[in-house]
């Protein structure tokens, strides 16, 4: 028997200092209006809602779910006339649930570059709690991506308007997606374990990691699970992964692996450098034909 | 003592005799039968521990590049710079040249000139990975610390590395004027100006 109307989880989604890509990538989600029909969406940025922004603005909107899309800034943005910060403090209190969706909310994220000292993610600067942290920890679900992934958000969306408890980290991201690497799940990986570098851009062959500064080993994230417009990822197409789901994102030269003496300055998540070290030693020392070959021969 | 220690013990006698027979004569001039003449065994017993000769041969070059990494791994815990390092890692390879020849010699005169000994099995680095994976710790650190120059890994491998192999190969053939004691600390301030950021 499906919930009466009024009894709807009513979902507000507030924007900060964001370029809407996670509104516009969720908009991807085949199922959309199947995963809001489990709330009362009082408020969204693009999609026609029941109360406008001067309502909201207004601070007169119900609120049981507000996700947080943007760069949090204490003072300077206005909208309406009123500091965003004022907004997102009320409805945060209103709330029984905070998603912060995507990179910029949850740490800072690229907007932080512009005034790294005043704007940082609502209770992240980058990995450090801010002062917000303390109160709105209980019912805080971080989602970090540039942007995040569509399915990612309907998960948490989904388990929410069913009442289920979702195991988070010590970031307060959901286990069920952030406790892979981007590196699981990798098209490469046969190419990763024997070091088999990538010859170029776009080619089907070849690891990206140490030729394109593809960061998939060290982060969190489960692009090659779940996969884009469930179709593919960014290392399965031949693009590097750029670690935007990480609390650093965005790191400088993001097609270049950096190396002291050819040494990846950064290990795969967890693994010890002498131990990395040591196997990548030995499987260097062997020739696999298979990998040196292409997997089609496009010019037959 | 127990079966399982007396066993490696035996072991560990055996690669050491035979590091030492095979650094002297020569592989090739080196049989089974005079390893096990010098231990006092039999020979179907060192069979027992090693099956054949290559075999053993692999095993010495796994065991002293273990040694030797050992030594190199307790220079990368101290917490002292770069160029102290560099002198601290030429003076356990010009000491182990001086104190223990045959281990030295063994890689020169023996790994390095029969290729086809260790062709399977010790491919690359498989059998080496003991020490170079502490040289590469030793880099890395050092780059990160802005020490030492970013370069290609084995650039500064062949410098650091070749530079000493080729002085202990002169020691070996007796034309060293000097004791090579006495080269530690020009080589070492020479491979560190070479070397510096």
């Amino acid at each position: 028997m499906g919930q009466v109307q009024h009894s709807k989880p009513k979902l507000l989604w507030l924007q900060s200092i964001t370029c809407n890509g996670n509104t516009h990538s969720f908009l991807n989600h085949p199922d959309i209006f199947s995963v809001f029909s489990g709330f009362e969406v009082v408020h969204h940025p693009v999609l026609e809602s029941e109360y406008t922004f001067h309502d909201l603005a207004a601070l007169k909107i119900p609120c049981d779910i507000l996700i947080l899309e943007g760069s949090f800034i204490e003072k300077g943005l206005t909208k309406n006339g009123v500091e965003v910060s004022k907004m997102i403090t009320h409805y945060g209190n209103e709330a029984s649930h905070i998603i912060t969706a995507g990179t910029c909310a949850t740490f800072g994220g690229i907007f932080k570059q512009k005034d790294p000292e005043q704007i940082s993610g609502f209770c992240f600067d980058i990995e450090q709690q801010t002062e917000r942290y303390e109160k709105f920890a209980s019912k805080l679900i971080s989602l970090p991506g540039c942007p995040i992934h569509p399915r990612w958000l309907a998960y948490v969306l989904m388990m929410l308007s069913q009442g289920k408890k979702i195991a988070i980290d010590r970031l307060h991201r959901p286990v069920e997606l952030y406790g892979y690497t981007v590196h699981t799940g990798c098209t490469r990986n046969e190419y990763f374990e024997w070091k088999v570098d990538t010859k170029g851009y776009g080619l089907k062959e070849g690891c990206l990691f140490y030729e394109q500064g593809c960061q998939g080993p060290y982060t969190r994230g489960s692009c090659n699970k779940i996969l884009w417009n469930d179709t593919s990822s960014k290392t399965r197409i031949g693009t590097p992964c750029f670690g935007c789901t990480e609390p650093q994102y965005p790191k400088d030269r993001l097609f270049v692996t950096r190396t002291n003496m050819g040494i990846p300055a950064t290990m795969p998540l967890g693994i010890p450098r002498r131990a990395y070290l040591t196997l990548t030693g030995v499987v260097k020392s062997f020739k696999i034909k298979r990998f040196s070959q292409r997997l089609l021969e496009y010019d037959q | 003592m127990n079966s399982v220690d007396k066993k490696a013990l035996k072991r560990e006698s055996i690669i050491q005799t035979a590091l030492q027979l095979f650094s002297t004569n020569g592989f090739h001039k080196t049989t089974i039968p005079d390893i096990a003449s010098k231990l006092g065994m039999s020979v179907g017993n060192l069979y027992n521990y090693f099956s054949s000769k290559d075999l053993l041969a692999q095993e010495i070059i796994r065991y002293t590049s273990e040694v030797l990494g050992e030594k190199i791994r307790e220079v990368n815990m101290l917490d002292v710079s770069a160029e102290e390092k560099i002198h601290k890692i030429v003076e356990i390879y010009f000491s182990m040249a001086k104190e223990k020849p045959e281990m030295i010699e063994y890689f020169l005169r023996v790994y390095l000139s029969n290729r086809e000994v260790f062709s399977d099995g010790c491919e690359g680095m498989v059998c080496v990975s003991g020490f170079i994976t502490e040289i590469m710790i030793f880099f890395d650190d050092a780059v990160s610390s802005g020490e030492l120059r970013n370069q290609d890994f084995f650039s500064a491998f062949g410098l650091f590395m070749g530079y000493l192999g080729g002085m202990v190969f002169l020691k070996g053939e007796g034309v060293l004027p000097k004791d090579i004691a006495y080269y530690i600390d020009d080589i070492s301030r020479n491979i560190y100006y070479a070397l510096k950021a």
